[in-house]
């Protein structure tokens, strides 16, 4: 191997990857916070909602969780704009993320929902709550605690799935890698560039929900201490 | 004592491979008088380059170069012989004889000038960018405010990354797909890309048709042949100067490329 490592090209291509990170982090961020208020929703319908509501988000969740993401991102970017919905790049990769995150929380959600006991349910009726009421102040909350691990990764995984959108010319950190490699043609050393942003990416993310799910779920607070 | 062996070896090496070279010219007939005495005319066409040359469902080639070279062989009055090669084989045809021309989306540089001659240009090659008619663009200048598809790393890329203004948005997809793609579904209002490209998409008949509008590099297509073939390479040319004057040429660029031939060719 005499391959000579040159890093050289980070001194001028630097603020490419600068706005790559930011549209990463932007994409997942809205579509995260989005994304999981949607699956939320989805969850309730699915596990309590009225029962006309449930076919449609059943199909809905299957519909998303048997396609690829990459497939998805294309047909609203590149499909939708001939039946007259045109949006830029940025849009459509947040709506494909929103549209991805919301089915596959919906199914986390749920199962947070479902294994909920009996008797929370019925202690809430036995109080005069109001079925809302009673998903809103008592149910929810614990649900969440015990599948936010599950939620945490499904969004670490999204986040690495946006390395889709620089196929519809999303400047993310992947085209980032992409631009610089195509005109430097150094591909090592661009992928291994992006590679640790990623990493580091993750890593923050990670933390960032552990914090998070400290500070909502204060009884876990109780466990680990 | 060894290196000065090796050098006067590769010196004896060039003297006989020039002297060699020299001889050719002599040695073989008059390229012109082989192809009208044998009635048939070799032309080595691209097997893999549509428009310009490809097999057809028949599995027959078909394309710009192949109605080209049938044009030639017509004008002759020789029957055209179809030799399918590829571009890195293609000149090497050319040199060991086993073709008289060399039709293959062919174009000029310093390093194929120097081992065979090219006849006038025959066919249009070159980047530019393409929008629908109502867009007006005649200039990078104009590019101003709007949003251009590339593919990502390409000449087209490189070349408009240089010259288009500050608020022009260049968009760049992975590939000519995408970029093909973006055009159609209206999330550019232009693309760069070859003549070729923007001749397929012509030829899938689309909504919105990619009409040349600035040239960034140009590169057209040359009739290759062997040096020293003074009466060939007179006759072709002069068959390419009838084509173009008679229409015939023109009608080979719309049917394969989708747009008439530029004027300038």
């Amino acid at each position: 191997m005499n391959y000579v490592f040159d890093f050289g090209w980070l001194a001028q291509y630097y603020p490419v990857f600068l706005k790559g990170i930011a549209i990463t982090i932007e994409l997942t961020l809205v579509g995260g916070v989005i994304g999981i208020g949607f699956g939320i929703f989805c969850a309730w319908v699915r596990a309590l909602g009225p029962t006309w509501m449930r076919p449609p988000v059943a199909v809905y969740v299957e519909l998303i969780r048997n396609t690829p993401f990459m497939v998805q991102l294309f047909f609203i970017f590149f499909g939708l704009p001939a039946l007259g919905f045109r949006m830029g790049e940025l849009q459509a990769a947040n709506l494909a993320m929103i549209i991805n995150l919301g089915a596959y929380s919906c199914e986390i959600v749920r199962a947070g929902i479902e294994a909920t006991p009996k008797g929370q349910f019925e202690a809430g009726a036995a109080l005069a709550l109001k079925p809302l009421q009673v998903f809103r102040h008592i149910i929810i909350r614990p649900a969440l605690q015990r599948i936010w691990p599950a939620l945490s990764s499904q969004v670490v995984i999204v986040m690495l799935g946006s390395a889709v959108v620089s196929q519809i010319a999303a400047e993310d950190v992947t085209f980032a890698a992409n631009f610089i490699q195509s005109r430097t043609f150094r591909a090592f050393e661009s992928y291994f560039v992006s590679t640790a942003i990623y990493l580091a990416l993750s890593i923050l993310l990670r933390k960032g929900l552990d914090y998070l799910g400290f500070f909502l779920f204060p009884a876990t607070r109780v466990e680990s201490h | 004592m060894k290196r000065r062996s090796l050098f006067s070896l590769a010196l004896a090496l060039a003297t006989g491979l020039s002297l060699s070279m020299a001889g050719t010219p002599e040695a073989r007939a008059n390229g012109l008088e082989t192809v009208m005495s044998s009635g048939t005319l070799r032309v080595a066409v691209p097997q893999d380059f549509p428009p310009f040359g490809s097999v057809g469902s028949d599995m027959a080639p078909q394309g710009y170069d192949i109605d080209m070279a049938k044009l030639i062989a017509e004008k002759l009055g020789v029957k055209a012989e179809i030799v399918p090669v590829t571009s890195a084989n293609r000149i090497p045809y050319l040199q060991t004889n086993k073709v008289d021309l060399v039709i293959s989306s062919l174009g000029k540089n310093p390093e194929r000038d120097a081992v065979i001659d090219f006849s006038e240009p025959y066919a249009p090659f070159y980047n530019g960018v393409f929008a629908p008619a109502d867009i007006e663009i005649s200039g990078a200048e104009d590019l101003s405010g709007k949003t251009i598809g590339v593919t990502r790393g390409s000449i087209e890329d490189l070349e408009l990354t240089k010259i288009a203004p500050e608020d022009a948005t260049l968009k760049r997809y992975e590939d000519n797909n995408g970029t093909i793609s973006a055009f159609l579904s209206g999330q550019v209002d232009a693309v760069a890309t070859g003549n070729v490209v923007a001749a397929a998409i012509i030829e899938k008949n689309p909504p919105k048709r990619p009409e040349p509008k600035f040239l960034i590099k140009n590169s057209p297509c040359y009739v290759g042949m062997n040096e020293n073939e003074p009466e060939l390479m007179a006759k072709v040319n002069e068959i390419i100067a009838e084509a173009k004057s008679d229409g015939s040429l023109n009608a080979i660029s719309e049917k394969w490329l989708g747009i008439p031939l530029p004027e300038d060719l």
